[in-house]
């Protein structure tokens, strides 16, 4: 595929994307505190949109960008769900590290 | 009123109903009078009928009428026929069951389920008179299954007593075995002639038929003689008749000796065109009744338990039957039923009040010399007594004659059984009046000082049984005193005439000479056992240890029970812990090894539930990737 976005050819484009959203996945997996696993899910989003953008410049359709408003709100709604469960759970046990929170199991 | 004939089994249906619904808050005097009373209007009902009926013209003596529709489709109604047999049986079933009901109101006066007791009564009587009245096989099985009911709630009316509980069921059980086979009967002559349930029709077609398939038609009389056998304690299904006697006495009266056991002779005598026509199968019916009538009386010798005794008499009396019936004599049979229904009712009565009088008290060891104590009951017990032994002019005398007669002419073996029946039918009698009012007595000294007389609702339903007893047999004299035929066979003679012409084809037998060796065995039974009862009653004992294996044999009823225990019994247990294993192993294994498969791989599958969110994202990454894999790739 050798479509362009904006002067920058998509194949560069989705690397970067790519790249962001490897950096996301290790920081979930890697990271204890609550609020970077957080971050890096966030990460994982705007890697997302970052592909959906390029790849609607590159196809002339905006399709791509109608998604990336999407995910967009969707984040901002997690956002806001995501801090106050990170917050309710401070107050709690006192602790972010998610290693910390495991009593929901069997 | 002929046509009010509907009513006869309605009336004590009715008094079931009230009795059965509001009896318990109704007190003894209503319950009595609301039980005696149906069962006395429909006796007057009866009669009534029965006048209307003997008013027609001899040939024309049938009446039948249809009150409703039952079963569309197979064009069968509730249709009740009235002529001289089934009008000869009404008038025993209300007249003996009324004074039955009568005696009853003394015998069952302090029972607690006094308004239960006389609720089944009055089933009885209802389901008992649709029985004789059905114009139809599926009417008249529904009076069959009725009585049977009847007779399973009253041998475990006392039902809190395991071995009464035990009686019931048995009854059930073994009557159910000759039920099937009543179905299969009459589904068969449904099949053969050509769709119809209606008696008179079958028995109008079945000369055509017969014609045909004889082999058929030999098939129809022995699946229905099944279902008299089960019903009439024949061998091999005799078995449950002396256990019933765990009910109380007056229904062992009515039910286990009148009236019920006798249904299979009505309705082999009701079916007698058909079973002329099946000439094996009459003569399956005659041994079989022969053998009965010997093997109970046998068996009736050793007894101790006074009510055994009867009942073992039952049922060599209703072989007497068959065996007339067997020998093409089904007037005779009927007329048996007659007289037996008389002296029968009145010897378990009178028992009844024998134990009545000792406090519940059955075994014979444990009586005797009560005639000085209970000079009424005595004299009453005594004209059953006379009448069953066949002392010439009893009742009892010219019905066995009569059959006895009939069974030279047809088969001089089957009278030689009868007439070695009749020999051990005064003996074993002879033995009971000994055991029991004469000689010393045996009751214990706590028991002695209470005896007394039976009251005189009691006493009122012996006496009248008593005469009908002594006399009932004047109005079945033979031809052969009067020149022409009595009155019992005058009047039966338009049912049975066609089907008994047939089989004796006008043969006349010695009936003189046969009529004094019967007397003979009747007086030489009733020698016998006052020799060794009661002027030598030490020679029982040593006569039983002479012949030990013999007095064994009879004395444990010819171990029949244990036999069935072993043909029948053993396998079905032993097919039901089979089953048993079965269902524990096979069946509940299958859904406890599904059950523990579930809970194994929950246990599993529990550990990757760690509760550490890092490790579910992990799941969730491979998942994805799998799926992204699975759909790229």
């Amino acid at each position: 595929m050798g479509g362009m976005a904006g002067g920058i050819p998509i194949g560069s484009v989705l690397l970067v994307s790519g790249v962001l959203f490897a950096m996301g996945i290790v920081g979930v997996l890697i990271r204890r505190s609550a609020l970077v696993i957080f971050m890096s899910i966030e990460l994982m989003l705007n890697a997302a949109n970052l592909a959906f953008v390029g790849s609607a410049r590159a196809l002339g359709s905006m399709d791509g960008q109608l998604f990336a408003f999407f995910v967009m709100t969707v984040a901002a709604a997690e956002a806001a769900v995501g801090l106050a469960i990170i917050i309710a759970l401070f107050r709690r046990r006192r602790t972010t590290d998610v290693d910390q929170v495991n009593l929901l199991k069997w | 009123m002929i046509d009010l004939l509907w009513l006869i089994p309605v009336l004590p249906l009715l008094g079931f109903a009230v009795n059965g619904l509001i009896g318990a808050r109704l007190p003894r005097s209503v319950v009595s009078a609301v039980a005696c009373g149906s069962v006395a209007l429909a006796f007057a009902l009866s009669v009534a009928c029965f006048l209307d009926l003997a008013a027609l013209p001899e040939h024309h003596r049938v009446h039948a009428i249809t009150v409703a529709e039952w079963i569309g489709p197979m064009n069968l109604g509730w249709s009740f026929l009235l002529d001289p047999l089934s009008s000869v049986m009404i008038l025993i079933v209300t007249g003996v069951g009324l004074l039955i009901h009568i005696y009853s109101i003394g015998y069952m006066w302090d029972d607690d389920g006094y308004w239960r007791y006389f609720a089944y009564l009055n089933l009885f009587m209802a389901m008992m008179l649709t029985l004789v009245l059905g114009a139809s096989l599926p009417l008249l099985f529904v009076g069959w299954e009725g009585v049977g009911l009847c007779s399973y709630l009253l041998i475990g009316y006392w039902y809190t007593k395991i071995d009464c509980a035990d009686a019931g069921r048995k009854a059930f059980i073994v009557n159910r075995i000759g039920d099937a086979s009543f179905i299969l009967g009459m589904l068969l002559a449904w099949t053969t002639f050509g769709g119809t349930f209606d008696i008179a029709e079958i028995l109008a077609r079945a000369p055509e038929r017969a014609a045909a398939s004889p082999g058929t038609m030999t098939a129809i009389a022995l699946l229905l003689f099944g279902g008299a056998c089960g019903k009439s304690a024949q061998i091999p299904l005799f078995i449950w008749l002396p256990d019933a006697m765990a009910g109380p006495t007056p229904v062992s009266a009515l039910i286990h000796a009148a009236t019920m056991v006798t249904a299979g002779v009505y309705m082999v005598c009701r079916m007698a065109p058909l079973y002329v026509l099946a000439p094996g199968a009459l003569e399956v019916v005659g041994v079989i009744g022969a053998t009965t009538a010997l093997a109970a009386a046998a068996i009736a010798m050793a007894q101790d338990d006074i009510k055994k005794v009867l009942a073992y008499s039952t049922i060599s009396q209703l072989g007497y039957m068959f065996m007339a019936a067997g020998a093409g004599a089904f007037g005779a049979a009927i007329f048996h039923l007659t007289t037996h229904a008389f002296f029968k009712a009145l010897l378990f009565l009178g028992s009844g009040a024998v134990i009545h009088a000792l406090g519940g008290e059955q075994d014979m060891r444990a009586m005797g010399g009560l005639k000085a104590r209970l000079p009424r009951t005595f004299w009453f017990f005594a004209a059953g007594w006379v009448a069953i032994a066949g002392v010439p002019l009893t009742s009892g005398f010219f019905s066995k004659d009569e059959i006895l007669h009939r069974a030279w002419l047809q088969n001089p073996g089957l009278w030689l059984a009868g007439i070695v029946g009749a020999l051990m039918t005064a003996t074993y009698m002879t033995r009971l009046m000994g055991l029991t009012f004469w000689g010393r007595s045996r009751v214990p000294a706590d028991k002695a000082h209470h005896i007394h007389e039976a009251p005189t609702s009691m006493a009122v339903a012996l006496g009248v049984l008593a005469v009908l007893s002594l006399a009932g047999g004047f109005m079945g004299l033979p031809a052969s005193w009067l020149g022409h035929p009595g009155l019992f066979e005058h009047w039966l003679a338009p049912v049975f005439e066609g089907p008994e012409l047939v089989m004796t084809t006008g043969r006349v037998g010695p009936e003189g000479i046969l009529m004094i060796l019967s007397s003979l065995a009747a007086i030489g039974g009733i020698f016998l056992g006052l020799h060794l009862w009661v002027r030598r009653p030490d020679l029982p004992g040593r006569i039983a240890a002479r012949m030990a294996t013999l007095y064994r044999f009879v004395k444990g009823k010819l171990f029949v029970d244990e036999l069935y225990e072993l043909i029948a019994l053993r396998p079905f247990y032993a097919a039901c812990r089979a089953f048993a294993r079965f269902d524990e192993r096979a069946v509940d294994g299958t859904v406890n090894a599904v059950g523990m498969g579930m809970e194994t791989s929950g246990h599993v599958l529990k550990l990757f539930h760690s509760g550490f969110v890092r490790s579910y994202a992990l799941f969730y990454l491979v998942g994805a990737a799998a799926v992204v894999w699975y759909l790229v790739g």
